[in-house]
C-alpha cells in the first residue's frame, strides 16, 4: 500500500467527494464549462493535492514546491476546487468561476491565481512547459519533482510527442505525466476521432517508463505515483483509466457531458448523490 | 567625396561611423552581434542560457554553446517545443534564450508565443534570425517578412529590429538585463556597420541619425543605412531629411515619431517586411491618431519573397537607396500640395 494508511485512504475519499462537489458547485453558478473531465480527474487531484505533492498553500510560490501542470486546462474545476479546498483560497470562492474579474479564469491563468504554474487550455503545451521546468531542476541539482495532468485527446497534438522525445533525450526522471485515459473527447470516442491505441506502446518506444492503473482507485494510484518517482533515468506516464463524469450517475461516460455544465436541477440531482457516496465512505466503503 | 563628408551634429552625438565613405564601412552580419552579445550576456549573468532547434552555426548560437556547454540545450527541429520548453525554464528563474529562423520561431510557434510567453508573462527571449528578403537564394520559404507584424499585435511583448551588428550585440545584452517577453530580429547578409562602441542603446528610445526639417525617414534594421545614403542623395538636391532609427517596434517611441512629423511635416517608413502590419503600419496608427501627416511605405508591397542575390531582391523588392529617394520626392510633393 505504499505511504497509504487505511485512515489516510478514508480521508482522501472524503477529499475527492469534496472535490466533485465543489465542482458541480462552481459550474453551475458559472453557467458554462466542462464537468466530465473535470469530475472524472477528481480522485487523482485529491490524492495529488493532500498526499502525494510537497507544496504551502500558504507560500504558493515556495522554491522547492513541486510543479503540477494542468495541460489540459479545460478542466479548470477540478485544480480549482482541490486547490479550494486545500487552503489556496476560499471556498466560497468557487461560485465565481468564469465570471467576470474573476481569478478563477474558464481556462487557468497563472498570473491571475497564485499556486497555478502555468497558463493552459490550448491542448498539448503542457508536457513541453513541464519538460523545461524538469530540466531547469536537474540543472540546478533540486529536488523537487514536475507532474503533468495531460487528457488523452491531446495526445493527438504534435508538439505534446516533441516534449515526449525531449523528455526522454534528457533522462527526465523527476518528470512524471499522468493521462486521464477517458477515451473520450468532444467529437466522440478518441479511437474514432484519430486513434491513440496501442497507446502505452507509444511511451515505451519513446523511452518513457509506463505505468497503468484505475484513475478512480486513490490506493492503487498513490502506489502508482510512487513506483514511478522511483524510477531512475526515464520520465515516466501513469495512463489512469478513468470513467468521464465518475461520481454523478447521469454523466457517466457520456461525452455529452465534455463541455456543459449541470442546470440547477441536476446540479441538485448530483449533489445529493454526491452526499449519499459521502455517507458510504463514513461506512467504510 | 569618400572620407571627405563631414557628419551632422546628429551622427556625432549618436558616434556614427563615417557613413558616406565606403572604405570606412565594415560588412558583418547582425546576427553575429547576437552571437557576441550572447556570450557577454552569459558572463554576465548564470541564469542566461540558450536553446537551439537545430541551427546553432547560423543563428550563431554556436560561441555560447562552447563557452557555456552546461547552458547550451538542443532540441532538434521542434520550435513549439522551443518555445514551451523555454516557457517552463524561465518559470524557475533562467532567462533562455531561443533560437531559430524567424519564419519557425516565431513563425510556425505563434500560438506557444502568445500562451506560454506573452499571456503567461515568461521571461522568454526569442532570436529570429534570417528574417527580410535578403535571406536571398534560400528563396521565400526562409524569408520572414510577416514576423514584425504577428510579434506586434500580441500583447506585454517586446519588439526590437537592431540595424547593425554593433546594435544587436547591445540589444542582446538589454534583453538579457531587461525581464520581459521579447523578440529581436536579425538578418542573414553582411550589411553595414554604421553604429560604434560609443553609440547608445535603450529599448524603447529611437535614435536620430541625422537630421534634417523636409521629410522623415523611420527606419529599422539594416536598411537604416540605405536610408541614410539616400538622405544624402536627396540632400544634393536640397531636400534635407532627419532619418530615425526606430529600432524598437514595440513598444514604440511615440514621442519620436510625433517630433519628426511635427517638425518634418511627412514622413517615409522603411523596413524589410511587408508594408502591412509591420513597423510603418504602426508609425501610421500613431499618426493617424494624433498627428496626422502624409506617409510614404517602403516595404515588401504584398508579395512573397524569391531566391537571389541579397541586394538583387532589396532592388527587387523596392527597398533599395534608389527606391527611398523616390518614396521621399513622393512624400515631399505631398506635403507640398497640401500647404
Amino acid at each position: 500500500m505504499g505511504s497509504l494508511s487505511a485512515e489516510r485512504l478514508t480521508e482522501l475519499k472524503y477529499h475527492a467527494n469534496d472535490v466533485r462537489q465543489g465542482i458541480i458547485r462552481s459550474l453551475v453558478a458559472a453557467g458554462s464549462g466542462h464537468s466530465g473531465g473535470s469530475l472524472d480527474m477528481a480522485d487523482i487531484f485529491a490524492a495529488l493535492y493532500f498526499h502525494l505533492l510537497r507544496h504551502d498553500p500558504k507560500n504558493p510560490d515556495w522554491p522547492e514546491r513541486d510543479r503540477l501542470l494542468l495541460s489540459c486546462g479545460h478542466i479548470a474545476p477540478v485544480r480549482y476546487s482541490a486547490m479550494a479546498y486545500a487552503g489556496y483560497f476560499p471556498v466560497e470562492e468557487l461560485l465565481t468561476l468564469r465570471h467576470f474579474r474573476t481569478r478563477l479564469q474558464g481556462h487557468p491563468e497563472r498570473v491571475s491565481l497564485p499556486g497555478l504554474e502555468t497558463t493552459s487550455g490550448p491542448l498539448g503545451e503542457g508536457l513541453a512547459q513541464g519538460t523545461g521546468m524538469a530540466l531547469a531542476a536537474k540543472m540546478d541539482g533540486a529536488g523537487w519533482r514536475t507532474y503533468v495532468i495531460t487528457s488523452d485527446g491531446e495526445h493527438q497534438c504534435g508538439l505534446h510527442w516533441e516534449a515526449m522525445m525531449t523528455a526522454a533525450k534528457f533522462k527526465l526522471d523527476n518528470l512524471t505525466c499522468i493521462v486521464d485515459r477517458n477515451v473520450i473527447q468532444i467529437d466522440g470516442s478518441t479511437e474514432d476521432v484519430m486513434p491513440l491505441e496501442p497507446f502505452a506502446d507509444k511511451y515505451r518506444a519513446f523511452n518513457w517508463e509506463v505505468f497503468e492503473c484505475d484513475g478512480h482507485d486513490i490506493a492503487a494510484f498513490v502506489e502508482t505515483v510512487e513506483k514511478a518517482q522511483q524510477v531512475k533515468g526515464k520520465p515516466q506516464v501513469v495512463i489512469a483509466h478513468t470513467v468521464m463524469g465518475q461520481g454523478v450517475s447521469f454523466m457517466e461516460g457520456d461525452y455529452l457531458w465534455h463541455g456543459k455544465p449541470p442546470k440547477k436541477d441536476e446540479a441538485e440531482k448530483a449533489l445529493h448523490e454526491l452526499n449519499a457516496a459521502r455517507e458510504l465512505i463514513g461506512a467504510g466503503r | 567625396m569618400a572620407g571627405t563628408h563631414t557628419l551632422d551634429h546628429a551622427a556625432s552625438a549618436m558616434h556614427l561611423v563615417d557613413y558616406t565613405d565606403p572604405a570606412a564601412i565594415k560588412q558583418v552580419p547582425t546576427r553575429n552581434g547576437f552571437g557576441e552579445g550572447l556570450i557577454e550576456a552569459g558572463k554576465r549573468d548564470q541564469n542566461v542560457m540558450a536553446i537551439c532547434a537545430d541551427l546553432s552555426e547560423s543563428t550563431r548560437m554556436e560561441g555560447f554553446k562552447k563557452a557555456f556547454p552546461d547552458r547550451y540545450v538542443e532540441i532538434g527541429v521542434a520550435e513549439q517545443m522551443l518555445v514551451a520548453m523555454a516557457a517552463g525554464l524561465a518559470s524557475t528563474g533562467k532567462i533562455p534564450f531561443i533560437a531559430s529562423y524567424a519564419m519557425f520561431c516565431p513563425g510556425r510557434a505563434w500560438e506557444q508565443v502568445r500562451t506560454t510567453m506573452a499571456l503567461n508573462e515568461t521571461n522568454v527571449k526569442i532570436a529570429g534570425a534570417h528574417a527580410g528578403v535578403s535571406v536571398g537564394p534560400d528563396g521565400a520559404t526562409h524569408q520572414a517578412i510577416e514576423d514584425i507584424a504577428i510579434m506586434r499585435v500580441i500583447p506585454k511583448m517586446t519588439v526590437i529590429v537592431p540595424c547593425d551588428s554593433a546594435q544587436t550585440k547591445k540589444a542582446t545584452l538589454a534583453t538579457a538585463a531587461r525581464w520581459g517577453p521579447t523578440y529581436l530580429r536579425f538578418a542573414r547578409a553582411e550589411s553595414a556597420v554604421i553604429t560604434t562602441e560609443q553609440t547608445p542603446f535603450e529599448v524603447g528610445v529611437a535614435q536620430t541619425f541625422r537630421d534634417g526639417s523636409d521629410v522623415a525617414i523611420v527606419a529599422c534594421g539594416i536598411l537604416v543605412y540605405n536610408a541614410l545614403i539616400a538622405a544624402e542623395e536627396l540632400a544634393r538636391d536640397g531636400i534635407e531629411c532627419r532619418v530615425v532609427n526606430n529600432h524598437t517596434i514595440k513598444p514604440m517611441d511615440e514621442a519620436a515619431v510625433l517630433a519628426a512629423a511635427r517638425d518634418c511635416g511627412t514622413v517615409v517608413t522603411v523596413e524589410e517586411h511587408q508594408v502591412h502590419g509591420g513597423m510603418g503600419s504602426r508609425v501610421a496608427e500613431i499618426l493617424a491618431a494624433q498627428h496626422p501627416v502624409p506617409i510614404e511605405f517602403v516595404g515588401v508591397q504584398d508579395r512573397f519573397g524569391q531566391s537571389g542575390a541579397p541586394q538583387e531582391l532589396v532592388e527587387e523588392y523596392a527597398m533599395g537607396v534608389t527606391s527611398i529617394v523616390a518614396a521621399v520626392k513622393r512624400a515631399h510633393a505631398r506635403k507640398r500640395a497640401a500647404r
